[in-house]
């Protein structure tokens, strides 16, 4: 599984989590009894809150809703187990759900679980130009039935690191909006990606400014490395406040049948952090130190390799974002690294970013050098 | 206009709606019966000193926050086998089983009911003992199951129906489901004696039923976790490879954390590595793997001897806390001069009380003692404490002479 890496190659626990860490330990009023079925309400509003911005029209006009989940895994199946019974009619598993090609693994097993019948892929990823396919994404969108359901990558789409500008954004919520099609937004990597939580944001919040109802999943696993506690967030918007309601209201039936109730460790970290400004701000920092050392390692790595005379473009390892990058190489030139050299990536040319350093960037450039240089 | 105008608001939950007229009560010697939650004696949450403990060699330890493997926290699973096997079961020391982490004891059920709808062909119905714990209906519906009953709680007895549970449980279809409670029947406290248990399991055995056993109170109920688990392990030393759920919210105080645990009982360590092959690719899409916390507090308490001592004594404190509540309720009733037969209200054990009230006498309790329970009577021995065991008593007596 991804995880953030130092440069020295280790885990790292946020400094300000570590704090507060030790603040929720030393502070003896503190219990374990269950938190409500939705969730701590002080993280679930704080996490809506970083997802739709302060000044969210949404979050001023009340309509908006949030649920606790267990990772930003959880947030996306109890908002499927949700469209399934109550999107497109009543409990209608013919709703076409469309997902990016290619796509995080888990996404198809997600919707299929909670029951969908009729999962499809649209067009994302142009191998020969190693970036967004954004015409055939749109064609894919125009062709769509109406009322299918998109699950869109928020930023830092996983596994290509590709993202559509705010230009194609527009384009694409335009299609959505002419074709009655439901945005599902998967926010996995919210700040982490390029250092700011209003840039990774700004697709979520267009889509709100352009009136859609859409649900967000949000997860706080990588941008708090809080990986093993599971937290998680599902934002939920709507025309208005009646409306979110009784959605939640069918939620916390779903969510009492999955899990009862959520953990409450992780969202006591998130919220405190959150409602501090000192903690708030101290959490941006640290946030930025992760996405600043994974930006340096692309430009560092684009450098070594446009330096070597690497055959071939390399821009689109500074032009990607977030924790992945599609390095472009073939599957024989990855069997090579992995066999030769010792390198591990997925089979589609996926590299994990964080699995760069200062000290291994030199025999990683040279590697796909020879890759790419000895094998066609 | 919106997606969701047809969407219907769901049902208010009853138990909620209790403890909010419960708070809206200014009535100072208002009592909530309710609650589903262990109380100390002054009426407040109790968290385990051995929990404290282990939450400081946490801090101190210094640990990464890496996602845990799928199937959870090893030390904790294979120490969550052990607590619930017995370490010198037969099947624990074989291996022909699978543990895999689940959130608390709803998670694990459910992980169960999905692993059953999937793979358990032989049949869709699940048979629920008549009451069962409310949640139990819409978990299997959810996973995609049938819900039958069999006959379990004796109301004019306040006791268990054995005869009308063994003559259902004789009539269920070979190879449907059948979820028992292992300890602390939920709602009721009635729970069949080992001799009960026998024939229950000769039964089953005979009609070829799956067996599920939801084991939500293990130590909480007797005071100690052998006995509470008896049924358990009897059942699968007569040869019944059994499911199990196990929660640690109440007998650790951990019900936040959602520490639980599924497990499947299987022929052989072979099979279980399939099982749990399954069971992994059925998680994934649910929430991905397990949260650390309570699984770790849970695994340190259970693998550090020290701890584990003052674990067995504190669970026993508590249960030792509720079963004298259920005494002292008793004797002041019969103080009041009820004439009235209370022998259920200690007969029966675990949280929970069914104490034969109708739901008339609970409106009577809720509006002229602020005495706050559930329409079924249903009352939570753990809100009882020595400081109001007498006004209960008072109270019950008013409405039952």
């Amino acid at each position: 599984l991804a995880a953030y890496r130092t440069d020295e190659g280790q885990p790292w626990v946020l400094p300000v989590v570590k704090k507060v860490e030790q603040m929720i330990a030393n502070d003896n009023s503190l219990n374990h009894e269950y938190l409500p079925i939705l969730g701590l309400p002080e993280f679930r509003a704080n996490a809506s809150r970083i997802a739709l911005g302060d000044d969210s029209p949404a979050i001023k006009e009340n309509r908006i809703g949030s649920v606790q989940s267990l990772g930003g895994t959880g947030a996306l199946r109890i908002g499927a187990e949700f469209l399934r019974r109550w999107y497109n009619g009543n409990n209608n598993t013919a709703t076409p759900v469309y997902i990016s090609a290619p796509s995080w693994e888990n996404h198809n097993s997600v919707f299929v679980d909670a029951g969908f019948k009729d999962i499809r892929t649209y067009h994302y990823w142009d191998a020969a130009k190693r970036g967004l396919d954004l015409q055939g994404l749109l064609d894919d969108m125009k062709k769509a039935p109406e009322f299918s359901i998109f699950i869109l990558h928020a930023c830092a789409h996983n596994p290509t690191g590709t993202d559509p500008t705010p230009d194609q954004w527009k384009q694409i919520a335009a299609v959505m909006k002419q074709r009655f099609l439901f945005p599902f937004f998967d926010s996995a990597y919210q700040g982490f990606a390029s250092g700011s939580l209003d840039k990774d944001a700004w697709a979520v919040r267009y889509f709100v400014s352009e009136g859609f109802e859409l649900f967000c999943a949000q997860s706080f696993s990588k941008n708090f490395g809080l990986y093993n506690e599971r937290v998680g967030n599902l934002t939920v918007v709507g025309k208005d406040a009646d409306n979110v309601q009784r959605v939640l209201s069918q939620m916390e039936k779903i969510v009492r049948t999955t899990w009862s109730n959520p953990p409450s460790q992780g969202a006591r970290i998130v919220a405190i952090t959150l409602s501090s400004p000192q903690l708030f701000a101290e959490w941006k920092d640290n946030v930025k130190t992760m996405a600043d050392r994974v930006l340096l390692m692309r430009s560092e790595l684009r450098s070594r390799l446009e330096s070597l005379g690497t055959p071939g473009t390399w821009n689109h390892i500074t032009e990607q974002i977030g924790m992945f990058s599609f390095t472009g190489l073939n599957p024989k030139q990855v069997e090579y690294m992995i066999k030769e050299k010792h390198i591990y990536l997925m089979a589609s040319g996926r590299i994990n970013m964080c699995g760069l350093t200062t000290k291994n960037l030199d025999y990683v450039a040279k590697s796909i050098h020879e890759a790419v240089t000895k094998i066609q | 206009s919106s997606w969701w105008s047809h969407v219907e608001m769901g049902p208010p939950d009853p138990i909620l709606g209790v403890t909010e007229a419960f708070k809206r009560d200014t009535n100072s010697k208002k009592m909530n019966l309710g609650v589903g939650a262990y109380r100390d004696d002054n009426g407040k949450p109790y968290v385990l000193n051995c929990v404290r403990k282990a939450e400081a060699m946490i801090a101190s330890n210094k640990m990464d926050k890496e996602y845990l493997p799928i199937a959870g926290l090893a030390d904790f699973t294979r120490a969550s086998a052990e607590l619930a096997l017995g370490e010198n079961s037969e099947a624990f020391k074989s291996g022909r089983y699978v543990t895999v982490q689940g959130i608390s004891g709803t998670g694990s059920l459910r992980i169960g009911a999905n692993f059953l709808q999937r793979f358990f062909k032989s049949s869709r119905d699940v048979y629920l003992p008549k009451p069962s714990w409310g949640n139990h209906t819409p978990i299997f519906r959810d996973a995609g199951l049938q819900l039958q009953a069999y006959r379990y709680y004796e109301p004019k007895t306040c006791s268990l129906d054995f005869s009308g549970a063994m003559d259902d449980i004789s009539k269920i279809p070979e190879k449907s489901i059948i979820l028992l409670h292992a300890c602390a029947h939920n709602p009721t406290g009635v729970d069949p004696r080992q001799e009960q248990w026998k024939e229950i399991a000769a039964l089953v055995k005979k009609r070829n039923l799956l067996v599920y056993f939801d084991m939500a109170y293990q130590g909480f109920a007797s005071g100690d976790i052998n006995r509470d688990a008896w049924a358990v392990r009897y059942f699968i030393e007569q040869g019944i490879n059994l499911v199990l759920s196990q929660s640690y919210a109440k007998n650790m105080g951990l019900y936040g954390e959602r520490a639980g645990a599924f497990t499947v009982i299987c022929s052989d360590a072979e099979e279980a590595k399939r099982v749990e092959s399954q069971l992994k690719i059925l998680i994934r899409p649910m929430y991905s793997n397990p949260p650390l916390n309570g699984a770790r507090i849970a695994s340190i308490i259970l693998n550090t001897p020290d701890l584990r001592k003052e674990w067995l004594t504190e669970v026993k404190g508590m249960a030792d806390r509720i079963i004298s509540m259920r005494t002292q309720l008793v004797s002041n009733l019969k103080k009041e001069g009820s004439s009235h037969n209370w022998q259920h209200i200690t007969d029966q054990i675990g949280m929970f009380c069914f104490t034969g009230l109708k739901p008339e006498q609970v409106e009577r309790l809720i509006k002229e003692f602020s005495i706050y329970m559930t329409k079924d009577g249903r009352i939570s021995v753990a809100g009882v404490t020595s400081g109001n065991v007498g006004y209960l008593a008072h109270a019950i007596h008013q409405v039952t002479k």
